[in-house]
């Protein structure tokens, strides 16, 4: 019964004009994030316990996009772990990017330019400490 | 030549034996990485009080390591935990989003703030900021929702308001944002704080909304659980620069982070918004004591 209630009520005070929500959009893109870079990870770590094989010197992993891709090439365990975690990594700015095109598609250019200086932020952020 | 049989099978039962050792390792990272993804879904918090102190204190894991497995917790948690809560609009993205300009911006003082300021004095500062908080909290610790709130010019004029479903009292909540300048106050806090010491950020998050803005517990933890990710991403590519992403620690505590924010998530919606804070609570006495003995250290 609950959970029959829990669908309209929320759908109810919010305009039907667009066939999507911004929530459900965001959501989406958070999850498919996950879940690719759970299943990488995973791979990638399956093949490290059961080969023992890191590919790698002794206690050395990839540190570079370079070696992740190289690695990534001949399938080495600890480059597909690590791609995986990039990928996570990138989830919250992909987010955030997701965001600002969903607000701006709803017309709510308020929270677009919300979006905009947020997504701004954390790009000069990388920036700058990239810099340093 | 038996000699040379022995040592080959000594050889072998080394690597065996290694490979073992490899992989309860891989398994006790990965355990407490689930703790750790529970908690940090209840609680808006990234799991690195969690993570860290288990990594090297427990397993003698290099702190740079550490450091660089709490930031892939703590984007974990808030991209494994958000997905859920969003769905279920416990999440408010604007909120969120509204909150984040104040974080971002903070991050990036903060990275210039720590050459001009000695970071002991902002130990001290953030210390008493969570203290009285830790104070004020407990005193509020049976309040299930805020009492009618009178919502603050600025959230009609940035609609932070909203509404959701609560399990727990079976009934849909809405709420508003009192308090506004407060919280975003204290967001800026939460963001230099990151910014300078690259840590914690996610209590900070749940006290300016729970606290200043009166928004409910579960909002204010979902909605800090969905912020946390952009100010870790922040410093996330330092981080892997730096070379502290080593993939057979931070793995396994993605895959465990994940996992327990599926957990989490299903066992947050279950309980009461004053259970909750209850939880909250000691770990933000604990978080206190620890910023106050770091300012004391110097």
């Amino acid at each position: 019964m609950k959970k029959v209630d829990l669908l309209p009520s929320h759908s109810k005070d919010k305009k039907r004009a667009s066939t999507f929500e911004i929530e459900d959009f965001i959501s989406l893109s958070l999850r498919i994030g996950v879940i690719i870079s759970s299943v990488i990870i995973a791979l990638g770590l399956l093949l490290f316990s059961l080969s023992g094989y890191a590919g790698f010197p002794e206690g050395d992993f990839p540190k570079t996009f370079r070696q992740v891709w190289t690695g990534l090439l001949h399938f080495n365990p600890l480059a597909i772990i690590t791609a995986g975690i990039l990928i996570l990594l990138v989830t919250p700015i992909f987010r955030v990017a997701a965001s600002l095109v969903t607000f701006f598609l709803q017309k709510d250019y308020q929270y677009t330019l919300i979006a905009g200086y947020v997504l701004f932020m954390l790009l000069l952020s990388l920036f700058l400490g990239k810099a340093e | 030549m038996q000699l040379l049989q022995v040592k080959v099978l000594k050889l072998k039962d080394m690597e065996v034996a290694l490979k073992l050792v490899s992989f309860s390792f891989i398994g006790i990272i990965f355990s407490i990485s689930i703790l750790a993804g529970i908690l940090g879904a209840l609680l808006g918090l990234g799991g690195g009080i969690i993570i860290i102190p288990a990594l090297t204190l427990l397993l003698g894991v290099d702190i740079r390591y550490a450091i660089g497995a709490s930031v892939v917790s703590i984007i974990a948690t808030s991209s494994g935990a958000a997905a859920t809560y969003i769905r279920d609009r416990i999440t408010n993205v604007r909120i969120g989003m509204f909150l984040e300009m104040a974080t971002t911006t903070g991050a990036i003082l903060g990275a210039y703030l720590s050459s001009l300021i000695h970071a002991r004095y902002l130990y001290f500062i953030f210390a008493l900021v969570l203290g009285y908080s830790t104070l004020a909290l407990f005193r509020r610790r049976n309040v299930e929702l805020a009492p009618d709130t009178t919502p603050h010019p600025l959230a009609q004029k940035f609609k932070l308001s909203g509404s959701y479903y609560d399990s727990a009292l079976q009934q849909e909540v809405n709420y508003t944002s009192s308090g506004v300048p407060a919280g975003f106050l204290v967001m800026l806090g939460a963001g230099i704080l990151s910014g300078l010491l690259g840590i914690g950020s996610g209590v900070f998050k749940v006290l300016a909304m729970d606290m200043y803005m009166k928004l409910p517990m579960k909002v204010s933890t979902a909605t800090s659980n969905f912020m946390i990710g952009v100010t870790a991403a922040t410093s996330a590519g330092i981080y892997f620069s730096r070379g502290y992403i080593n993939p057979a620690i931070a793995g396994p505590v993605a895959l465990g982070v994940v996992l327990g924010t599926v957990i989490g998530t299903r066992l947050m919606v279950r309980l009461r918004n004053a259970t909750l804070r209850k939880i909250f609570l000691p770990v933000l006495l604990y978080i206190s004591l620890e910023m106050l003995l770091k300012g004391l250290k110097g």
